[in-house]
């Protein structure tokens, strides 16, 4: 069995002042995949993501990795096997330095130093941050905050990467880059974002969220097309297809 | 707030300092760490009217801010922000204590005066020593330090998180009061009210990002530790520079030095 496999089965989450952030959400998505998350502000995709690693568990309904299903007593192996990318780079970088902030989770896993060695200089390459190493992580910029906070959660080795606003605030070649690198991992992955530029370049499958329901689920192509889907969810066409605003074609 | 945030930005410095790569830098944070801890020990143990015992124990800092190569008038700028602290501790002694304790060519000198000369002093010398400590190790290095020397982890975690998020707090606070002084005109919307709700909101803004940072902790598998993959090596100069300063230290504090050298001198 994969362990790269996310099920969600008739999920609900509602929050202590009753608002009901996820309605019967189900889907399944399989090892290899990368599906965008879209919705508009307040849909629910932040919730539902909370729920892939266990920072919320499931009121009703449930969470599957692969084959273990999200409870307290699996925590620990659901957070080994699913890497979680914060929206804000600076809640995820809490060490002094790049390099202790990469060699976090793998010292935590109880790895012995070697090991954590490899994979700190695995990750920071793979991001292409090695010259970052030795930086305070509070001085970078921002597309250098995002890359190191890619590789402290690559150092883990997860199976599944699941991403909260990966290209927010990041400049036009920082965001670039971005797409580069999410295209050279074969992770299965999950995307929640508004640029949905990125998702015609990274996801093939895209789900799309609404006042916490799921409105539609299917490749990225299809649904972009779907003028009326993408109005009753507050979307709109990505920029790229549509018409030239100089020759209107 | 800007004040705060260029006196930040010198914080960093301060943290840029300890990267360099000299002797001093090259010990192991414990040696320093507990040679400054027995400097500090000896330096306030002394009696309220000491001056002249005192004078001694500056060498050290000095023999570090050399051999560390670090910029001297960076350190005393940043001793001046604290000073006004020491200055004001003292400042009532020469009136509460007029007992004449010195007579120096027919100016008679009371034991106010001295014991504020004292507390100046120590000031001086204690503040020196940490900012040298924190100069050549490492706010970081300092707390791996505190850890390994038997510090419970919940005391270093809260020090290192504290220091790594100061400057995102201000960074914060920094945006919350241009904001604020955009929209405020002549003194409207400067008062206690807005400051008492920005306040506010900081706190709230403060506690939504400790959470967000906890999750983000979780999820990398924190269990209360930070482990450190710095690897400390107490080496034999690393003994010897703990030793040394140290049993220095103890002959400064109880042997007066400068009394002894000045007997010498009338002696002879």
């Amino acid at each position: 069995m994969s362990h790269h496999l996310v099920e969600l089965t008739d999920l609900n989450y509602t929050y202590p002042d009753a608002t009901q952030a996820l309605d019967s959400v189900s889907f399944r998505i399989t090892h290899g995949e990368s599906v965008a998350l879209v919705g508009a502000n307040g849909a629910g995709k932040s919730t539902l993501l909370m729920h892939l690693n266990g920072a919320l568990l499931a009121q009703h309904g449930a969470v599957r990795i692969g084959d273990i299903p999200a409870t307290r007593a699996t925590l620990p192996e659901i957070r080994r096997s699913v890497g979680m990318v914060f929206q804000d780079p600076d809640d995820q970088l809490f060490m002094p330095t790049v390099f202790e902030d990469v060699a976090f989770g793998p010292l935590n896993l109880g790895l012995p130093p070697e090991e954590v060695e490899r994979r700190v200089n695995d990750a920071l390459a793979r991001v292409g941050a090695e010259g970052l190493r030795k930086r305070p992580s509070h001085h970078l910029s921002g597309g250098e905050k995002r890359n190191v906070a890619i590789a402290t959660v690559l150092a883990m080795q997860p199976d599944v990467l699941v991403m909260d606003e990966p290209s927010s605030s990041l400049d036009p070649l920082a965001r670039r880059r971005l797409i580069y690198l999410l295209n050279s991992f074969d992770h299965t992955k999950i995307i929640a974002t508004h640029d949905l530029d990125l998702v015609l370049d990274v996801c093939r499958r895209t789900i799309v969220m609404h006042q916490g329901r799921i409105m539609a689920d299917g490749p990225t192509g299809e649904i972009f097309q779907d003028e009326g889907l993408l109005r009753r969810s507050h979307l709109e066409k990505p920029l790229r297809l549509q018409a030239c605003p100089v020759c209107g074609r | 707030m800007a004040d705060i945030a260029t006196t930040l930005f010198d914080l960093g410095r301060l943290d840029r300092l300890a990267c360099a790569d000299t002797p001093v830098h090259r010990l192991d944070p414990r040696a320093k760490l507990l040679t400054t801890l027995v400097f500090l020990l000896c330096v306030v143990s002394f009696d309220r009217y000491s001056v002249a015992g005192l004078l001694p124990f500056s060498l050290y800092p000095v023999a570090i801010i050399a051999v560390a190569g670090l910029p001297a008038g960076f350190l005393f700028k940043k001793m001046l922000m604290v000073a006004p602290l020491a200055l004001l501790v003292g400042i009532a002694n020469p009136w509460f204590d007029q007992v004449p304790l010195l007579d120096l060519g027919g100016i008679t000198i009371s034991g106010g005066w001295v014991s504020y000369a004292s507390i100046l002093l120590r000031f001086l010398l204690t503040v020196t020593a940490t900012l040298t400590l924190i100069a050549t190790t490492g706010f970081h290095g300092v707390c791996v330090a505190l850890r390994r020397i038997g510090v419970p982890a919940a005391m270093t975690v809260q020090l290192l998180l504290a220091y790594r998020y100061l400057f995102v707090l201000v960074s914060e606070g920094a945006r919350m009061v241009r904001a604020r002084s955009l929209r405020s005109f002549r003194r409207q919307g400067e008062g206690f009210a807005p400051y008492a709700s920005l306040v506010g909101h900081l706190l709230l803004r403060t506690i939504d990002r400790a959470q967000r940072i906890h999750h983000a902790m979780l999820a990398r598998g924190f269990s209360g530790e930070l482990h450190s993959p710095v690897l400390l090596r107490f080496r034999p100069t690393d003994t010897i520079f703990l030793l040394g300063w140290s049993m220095l230290f103890l002959l400064f504090r109880l042997v007066n030095l400068p009394q002894w050298l000045g007997r010498l001198v009338v002696a002879g």
